[in-house]
């Protein structure tokens, strides 16, 4: 072999094949059996090198998208402290459901209490002002205008609470609606994940079919498979030591510090 | 008590301007981040800086940063609302200034104790 063409990329490969092959021609129009012999055994030898080339290429490139996105540790059992940042990303998109689940139902808690206030405030209402109305139309006896004194301050004092829990049930609802900020970053973060992950896998499809062309192999084409993924979360409460537990551990921590 | 609050999320702006609206503190502004914040800031007339961290253009870290080292502004009293929850944050944050740091979610009770804390300390020293 001459070594003059760079065998290392798919194109030098196939420029070597085609320039041997020629020679080669020329060998079998001259009926050169020795030269011949030793251009097929050239070919052969050229063909073996482009295919182990393609072959380190993928496997070199599948190395480095199963150390990027952790993948290693998750098909390891054994090493429990890093998570594959697939299974992260999944766990993350059940703490999206979760927390959505959480504030759908607290939101309803909330309305759910607050109606039989409101109901309550009605009915209320309704009986007072019908007696006001008879009282204004002087239909009213002494005995029941102290009735309805006595269900006039009844009213308001019960009122008083009635508005106090349900500004308090209202601030709770409002509460509630900040899962869309949490959630919102969980699944922005998720969505670059995937992106990282479809371009690592066109690469290693790319390389893939290198090695399938080298070789001879035919393959179904079309197939779509994602796997992989990379990035560190911060937010997203975890049993993991390095986040805080919630807001007192956080006072924990900042008095620690001497705050 | 002119208060500024910034977070790139709206519905987080609106919580916590209903929550301060509900503790009497009716004057507030908003940012969507660290770069519009800071020009606000600088104008002058801000009290009270509430932020998140994780916003883009200029996180809330980096504008705390940029507060503390701003003459103008360096005794500003500066809450951290936000969902970084790992502890080296939260002693970054405390080691660039922050007066106070709110982990989301968080309760309305949690907030108002935080500002109130806030409030003493700048009363008292």
């Amino acid at each position: 072999m001459s070594g003059l063409t760079d065998t290392n990329s798919y194109e030098g490969y196939i420029q070597e094949l085609s320039k041997t092959t020629e020679l080669l021609m020329e060998k079998i129009e001259e009926g050169n059996a020795g030269d011949i012999a030793e251009l097929i055994d050239s070919i052969k030898e050229t063909r073996d090198r482009g295919l182990f080339t393609e072959i380190g290429k993928l496997t070199r490139a599948l190395h480095d998208a199963i150390s990027e996105f952790h993948i290693d540790s998750y098909l390891d059992d054994s090493d429990q402290k890093e998570v594959s940042t697939i299974s992260d990303a999944t766990d993350r998109l059940s703490y999206v459901m979760n927390l959505t689940d959480a504030a759908a139902n607290r939101t309803m808690d909330m309305v759910e209490a607050s109606l039989p206030i409101a109901q309550g405030i009605g009915d209320d209402t309704s009986k007072l002002k019908r007696d006001w109305e008879r009282l204004g139309k002087r239909e009213i006896s002494y005995e029941e205008f102290g009735a309805l004194y006595k269900d006039m301050g009844k009213f308001l004092e019960a009122n008083e609470k009635r508005v106090t829990d349900l500004q308090q049930n209202l601030t709770n609802i409002l509460v509630a609606q900040d899962y869309q900020d949490l959630t919102g970053q969980v699944i922005k973060r998720v969505v670059s994940l995937v992106q990282d992950v479809e371009g690592s896998l066109v690469n290693l499809v790319k390389l893939a079919s290198n090695v399938e062309a080298v070789s001879g192999i035919e393959s179904d084409k079309g197939d779509k498979n994602s796997k992989p993924a990379q990035e560190e979360m911060g937010i997203f409460p975890t049993k993991n030591e390095e986040f805080v537990s919630g807001q007192d551990d956080v006072d924990d921590l900042l008095s620690s510090l001497g705050f | 008590m002119n208060i500024l609050i910034v977070d790139d999320f709206s519905t987080m702006r609106r919580i916590i301007k209903n929550l301060l609206r509900d503790l009497g503190f009716t004057n507030t502004e908003e940012a969507d981040d660290g770069s519009t914040a800071l020009p606000i800031l600088q104008k002058g007339g801000i009290d009270f800086l509430i932020t998140d961290w994780n916003m883009p253009k200029m996180t809330g870290i980096d504008l705390l940063r940029a507060v503390r080292a701003d003459a103008a502004l360096e005794t500003l009293p500066i809450l951290m609302v936000t969902a970084e929850a790992k502890r080296e944050q939260i002693v970054e944050a405390a080691q660039a200034g922050v007066n106070g740091y709110v982990v989301k979610p968080f309760t309305a009770a949690v907030l108002q104790e935080k500002i109130e804390r806030i409030f003493e300390r700048v009363e008292a020293g």
